[in-house]
């Protein structure tokens, strides 16, 4: 009995969609997964009824909508809200593929650094050209903290501008590593569950009570960090997304 | 992005972790770079849509219930203050009408009683009147029948005098004498 917790993060292609370059771009598990939670966000926003006193359904998409709706103005104010879309479609997007990444024999989107990248880049040009666009120049006076003597400005400045473009990588790898390295804490634990039972028999299957009860902790802990999760990622997005708008902090 | 994993596509990626057990090089999934390409634009094709259906049409819908229902409670808190203030305006002049009733029934019941006291009054004070006039007129009465039955009660009582004394003496008395003693027995 061989328990290889790194399986689970296997990319497998379903079909090919085509080439680009020498790159052959399939349909892969991780698609499948992106469109599984693309289809329960669209479910849940838009077969869940406007009535006056909401069912279940709908009172889950309007708590989702306020709740994100509400970060969004007090971590970046009124004006943030011009990027509800974007912002609301990342944390759901997120909350979603990770809560169906927690079913056992699923795929976890976001337990690939390519995919929190990708989010993460996107989310850093925004920053970056809508900031430019709207300020101009003055965006990178968030380089230039006030009050700072001239003699320590320009390590200031460099520090600054180094977390700036470093943003983009703790943005991706917390939402990444937090995933994967949950995923493997889980399928370690509960494959001692199985590893002592066939090893030892009766015993080692008593013995695995332990590791069955912390698998069981793990993944209540485990469906904590996968909304967690997104939600650190939607704050960051609107704390960064602040700084566009608002640069003169 | 592929070039060090040229042909070690997904499948083949896969079955080489699973067979080496925890080999963590080039076999690790999220590392493995071959499959980068297909699952950015899986990415880009998948948040394009959902930033689309999200924009488009879940956050106008469910924002706009969330809206009518914000209106529907806001019409509804004015109406009902509305409403209130209505009740309480009808309140208000329905308090006013009845003190002013009061103080009109009040000021009708003072005036009829005082018009009945006077009545009463001076009925009363005619019905004394009658009644002295009436009362005087028996005391005089009372007073002459008396004389009257007093002179009546003399001559009775010389009669029956005389008459008792000539049953007992078989003499005749004389009426003067008769008449003096009647008196003196009156009188005394």
């Amino acid at each position: 009995m061989k328990i290889d917790p790194i399986h689970q993060f296997n990319i497998e292609p379903l079909f090919t969609l085509g080439h680009i370059g020498n790159h052959t771009i399939a349909f892969t598990n991780s698609s499948l997964y992106m469109l599984v939670a693309v289809a329960i966000i669209s479910i849940l926003m838009l077969a869940s009824g406007t009535r006056l006193v909401p069912g279940r359904l709908q009172s889950v998409a309007e708590i989702s909508y306020e709740f994100v709706a509400s970060t969004i103005r007090s971590t970046a104010g009124a004006e943030g809200m011009k990027f509800f879309p974007l912002i609301f479609s990342l944390f759901m997007f997120i909350c979603v593929s990770n809560l169906v990444g927690i079913i056992p024999y699923t795929f976890t989107v976001s337990s690939h650094l390519i995919v929190t990248a990708g989010l993460a880049l996107l989310v850093f040009f925004t920053v970056l050209i809508y900031g430019v666009a709207k300020n101009g120049l003055k965006f990178f006076s968030i380089f230039v903290p006030h009050g700072v003597p001239g003699y320590v400005l320009p390590l200031v400045m460099f520090i600054e501008v180094l977390s700036f473009f470093l943003r983009p990588v703790s943005h991706s790898i917390r939402l990444f590593a937090n995933m994967l390295a949950g995923h493997i804490a889980l399928k370690v634990f509960a494959g001692f569950v199985a590893m002592l039972g066939f090893s030892l028999g009766t015993i080692g299957w008593v013995g695995g009570v332990l590791p069955l009860a912390l698998t069981v902790a793990l993944y209540a802990l485990e469906i904590l960090v996968a909304f967690l999760q997104a939600y650190v990622f939607a704050i960051l997005t609107c704390i960064y997304l602040n700084d566009a708008i608002h640069p003169g902090h | 992005m592929a070039e060090s994993h040229g042909g070690a596509k997904g499948p083949a990626a896969g079955a080489h972790t699973e067979a080496d057990g925890g080999h963590h090089g080039g076999g690790f999934p999220p590392f493995e770079s071959s499959t980068f390409a297909s699952q950015l634009v899986s990415l880009a094709i998948f948040f394009v849509v959902l930033y689309v259906i999200v924009s488009k049409l879940a956050l106008p819908k469910v924002g706009g219930a969330i809206e009518a229902r914000q209106n529907k409670i806001e019409g509804d808190l004015t109406e009902a203050q509305a409403l209130k203030d209505q009740s309480e305006a009808a309140l208000k002049a329905y308090e006013s009408e009845l003190a002013s009733a009061r103080t009109r029934a009040q000021a009708i019941g003072n005036e009829s009683r005082d018009k009945a006291n006077a009545q009463a009054d001076a009925e009363r004070k005619a019905l004394e009147g009658q009644l002295a006039a009436k009362l005087a007129e028996a005391e005089k009465t009372i007073a002459s029948t008396r004389t009257t039955a007093m002179s009546n009660v003399r001559g009775i009582a010389a009669d029956a005098a005389g008459q008792i004394v000539q049953q007992l003496t078989g003499v005749i008395p004389d009426a003067a004498s008769v008449n003096a003693a009647v008196d003196a027995s009156l009188k005394g």
